[in-house]
């Protein structure tokens, strides 16, 4: 579904390289994480695959199926399937959450061809999958992540996630910041959406959330290049020992 | 209460669709293939004569529009804004432009010219009596739908075409036609009311309007009447090389209300054309005026050529005590715009609001706000305006806040937020604030930003065209002054907004 060869990025600002020669093959299906130190580059590869601009692909390239993902507009790519959960999600004063989902979905249902969803199947889809993330009306009601606490906000692009149905998704941290209860409920989500033709990249800090969300490969990233991967042993080494063993 | 929240997104959607649909970025440009007569060109007593004749006028009428044009011939023409201003050449333009067949008032619709109700339905304006369903009923399947009827007076170039509803609002006590109408039909009110608020020689504008407008809306609410229906004046230019000056008067009686709404379209031309309005609100003991305006003359193509020079000046005396006024604007268009709706807040525990959204694109000039004069005691106003800026653009808030030394325990608010769209264009605010009252308090909050990155990467992501994240970001910006238009209008200005936005980025 996605492979990504020999990855190198600069940022556009400076010149300091952040993804220094990266290779990684992602499945239908498969589930892979990725752990390592702060500042190794982790959300700076999410930002790339998802198109954020702001920096220079020095070499190597990146396909989703048969697509080069640098020839696809970041809302092609949304369109495509890729969806990534922000690290840190943004806030859009004045904006209603119900107007920007509907925006988001029909406009994806657009570039693919397919017809608006009218009001009312909009509305009952949304309604069913608040229910199972526990998001309240009332947070249904407020702009898009204004006055949202750090957890809420993680919530709610996991109900992004499951409107707009992707097939590749990236979870840039979503972990953090979730209490224990809300992780179960997150979990629980992406488990209930995860099939065979989806696929997912996990990034976290802590192996807790890897026994809710099972990986198939468990990478270790340092410096702007996986150094390592295993399965989800892997994650438990680094929980005990940190990441010494590979810097 | 619990589905609320679904009835105003529908028409967020609404905009961005209506956005798509939308091929070309102004789609009133159109002109009307009609005879039309022409005053001669230029402008003396003559020609003030000649309007005030085709209006059929009293001789006190005349004779006040000839005091006007005495004095303007010594005013000067302002330039203390923040625009710069072609030379008008007040002797190069007509002043009085109507269809040739207009000559006899229509007594009715049905005995309206075809092609101006077709000018009028191709504008969204129907003048036909039917009830006007808000687009969002259609799809709020929780709340019974509800039909709303709009009363609307069609003005085209200098004259007044039509107002519809004019019978059920007689039943009602509310007088609503056009100003040369009224002047025929209600003089004492006219004279009592007329240049009340804003005076013959006001300033350089309004002293010119006074001079030659040709027609308008006139609107009398009586005492204790909260008048059924929102009412509303569509203004459009065809004519070339023609200055539209209308005057619209409302007065609200004891305890009245009224909410009147304003539109405003020109086609494409070339030539940049002169459009310079006076409107003055009266509002007696506990009476509340909203009156909303959504401008979209011509703004000029991308390179300036072109578009409305408009020069408005709109006050309200709220002269009772506990008299309401609220001013809502979404100027779109126009390539120069000056103008500040102002409350004159005389009353004791009389208020003041004004909301306003400025969107210059292109090279768009804007210098617009407001003036709030608290003279009463306990009298309270609030200001919010959004002005957003984008191309080469020049966007001017320019506001006074003046308390007198009478004006005991009085409050203002001022929220004024500036929004940039690219790096070539500018916003400014200006704030005159006099408090001469140490048990007064004015508060002035202002903010400057650029459209966030983040923000349009986040929507992007999620799928969404760059345009149209603009579009919904800008309208979020915009979202507490698009809430205080009525809401069959706030869908209407969202489109706007969004489409005066169209090729601002990328
Ligand atoms: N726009 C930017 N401007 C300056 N530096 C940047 C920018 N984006 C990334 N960096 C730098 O690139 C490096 C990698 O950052 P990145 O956010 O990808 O790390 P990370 O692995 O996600 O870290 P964390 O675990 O803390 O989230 C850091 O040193 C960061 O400061
Ligand atoms: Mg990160």
């Amino acid at each position: 579904m996605l492979k990504i060869d020999n990855l190198k990025v600069s940022l556009e600002e400076e010149e300091k390289q952040i993804i220094k020669g990266l290779s990684l093959t992602i499945n239908s299906g498969e589930v892979h994480a990725i752990m390592g130190p702060n500042g190794s580059g982790k959300s700076t590869l999410s930002s790339v695959l998802a198109g954020k601009a702001g920096y220079t692909v020095d070499s190597g390239k990146v396909n989703f199926d048969e697509t080069d993902l640098f020839e696809t507009e970041v809302e092609e790519r949304a369109a495509l399937g890729i969806f990534m959960a922000f690290q840190y999600p943004i806030e859009i004063p004045g904006v209603g959450n119900m107007n920007f989902l509907r925006t988001a979905l029909n406009s994806q249902r657009k570039t693919r061809g397919q017809e608006e969803l009218n009001a009312a199947d909009f509305l009952k889809l949304v309604r069913e999958i608040a229910k199972d993330l526990e998001i309240s009306d009332e947070m249904m009601r407020r702009p898009v992540n204004v006055g949202a606490s750090g957890g809420e906000k993680k919530r709610n692009e996991i109900l992004q996630m499951c409107l707009l149905e992707p097939r590749f998704v990236i979870l840039d941290e979503t972990d953090s910041g979730l209490d224990v209860d809300a992780m179960k409920l997150v979990s629980k989500g992406v488990n209930k959406f995860s099939s065979s033709s989806r696929s997912f990249l996990v990034i976290t800090h802590y192996q807790r959330l890897l026994n809710y969300i099972v990986p198939d490969f468990v990478h270790i990233m340092v410096d702007g290049k996986i150094v390592k991967t295993g399965d989800k042993n892997l994650a438990l080494h680094v929980e005990e020992t940190g990441y010494k063993d590979f810097l | 209460m619990t589905d609320s929240y679904e009835v105003r997104e529908v028409i967020d959607k609404e905009t961005l669709s209506a956005v798509k649909s939308v091929g070309e970025t102004y789609k009133y440009g159109f002109a009307t293939d009609i005879e039309t007569e022409y005053a001669p060109i230029g402008l003396n007593e003559d020609i003030v004569r000649l309007i005030s004749k085709k209006n059929e006028e009293p001789s006190w009428m005349l004779e006040w529009r000839l005091k006007a044009y005495k004095r303007w011939t010594k005013l000067k023409q302002p330039d203390w804004a923040l625009l710069k201003i072609p030379k008008i050449d007040f002797q190069d333009q007509y002043y009085y432009a109507r269809p040739a067949n207009m000559k006899e008032r229509p007594k009715s619709l049905d005995e309206v010219d075809p092609k101006l109700l077709e000018t009028y339905s191709k504008l969204g304006i129907p003048l036909t009596e039917q009830k006007k369903l808000a687009g969002v009923i259609e799809e709020n399947y929780e709340e019974k739908p509800q039909d709303r009827k709009v009363a609307v007076d069609a003005v085209f170039d200098s004259v007044s075409v039509g107002t519809t509803f004019k019978e059920e609002l007689k039943a009602a006590g509310v007088i609503f036609c056009s100003i040369s109408e009224a002047i025929q039909e209600y003089p004492e009110l006219v004279k009592k009311y007329l240049g009340s608020v804003v005076p013959i020689s006001d300033n350089f504008f309004a002293c010119l309007n006074s001079a030659v407008f040709s027609d308008g809306s006139f609107v009398y609410i009586p005492e204790g009447v909260k008048c059924p229906m929102e009412l509303s004046t569509y203004f459009r230019i065809n004519a070339e090389n023609t200055g539209q000056f209308e005057r619209t008067l409302i007065v609200a009686e004891n305890n009245a209300y009224v909410s009147y709404l304003e539109g405003c379209t020109a086609p494409q031309r070339d030539e940049s054309q002169l459009h310079a309005a006076v409107v003055e609100l009266v509002i007696l003991d506990d009476a509340e005026i909203k009156y909303s305006t959504v401008q979209n003359w011509f703004p000029g193509d991308e390179n300036g050529v072109g578009g409305i020079y408009n020069f408005v000046t709109k006050r309200a005396d709220c002269r009772g005590k506990n008299a309401k006024v609220m001013w809502t604007q979404v100027e779109t268009g126009s390539a120069i715009t000056w103008k500040y709706p102002s409350c004159v807040l005389k009353g004791d525990n009389s208020s003041g609001e004004f909301y306003s959204i400025a969107i210059t694109n292109n090279m768009q000039q804007a210098d617009t706000g407001t003036k709030m004069i608290h003279l009463g005691k306990n009298t309270n106003s609030r200001i919010v305006s959004k002005g957003i800026s984008a191309g080469k653009a020049q966007n001017t808030y320019r506001g006074l806040v003046q308390i007198g030394g009478r004006s005991q325990n009085s409050r203002n608010f001022t929220q004024c937020d500036s929004l940039l769209i690219g790096n070539k264009c500018g916003a400014h605010t200006v704030p005159y604030i006099e408090v001469n009252n140490s048990s007064a308090r004015a508060e002035h909050e202002a903010t400057t930003s650029k459209v966030d990155e983040d923000q349009l990467f986040y929507c992007m992501q999620r799928g969404i065209g760059e345009e149209d994240a603009v579009a919904l970001i800008v309208n979020g910006f915009c979202k507490e002054v698009l809430q205080a238009l009525p809401m069959e209008f706030a869908m209407e200005a969202q489109k706007l907004v969004a489409i005066s936005l169209e090729g601002s980025v990328g």
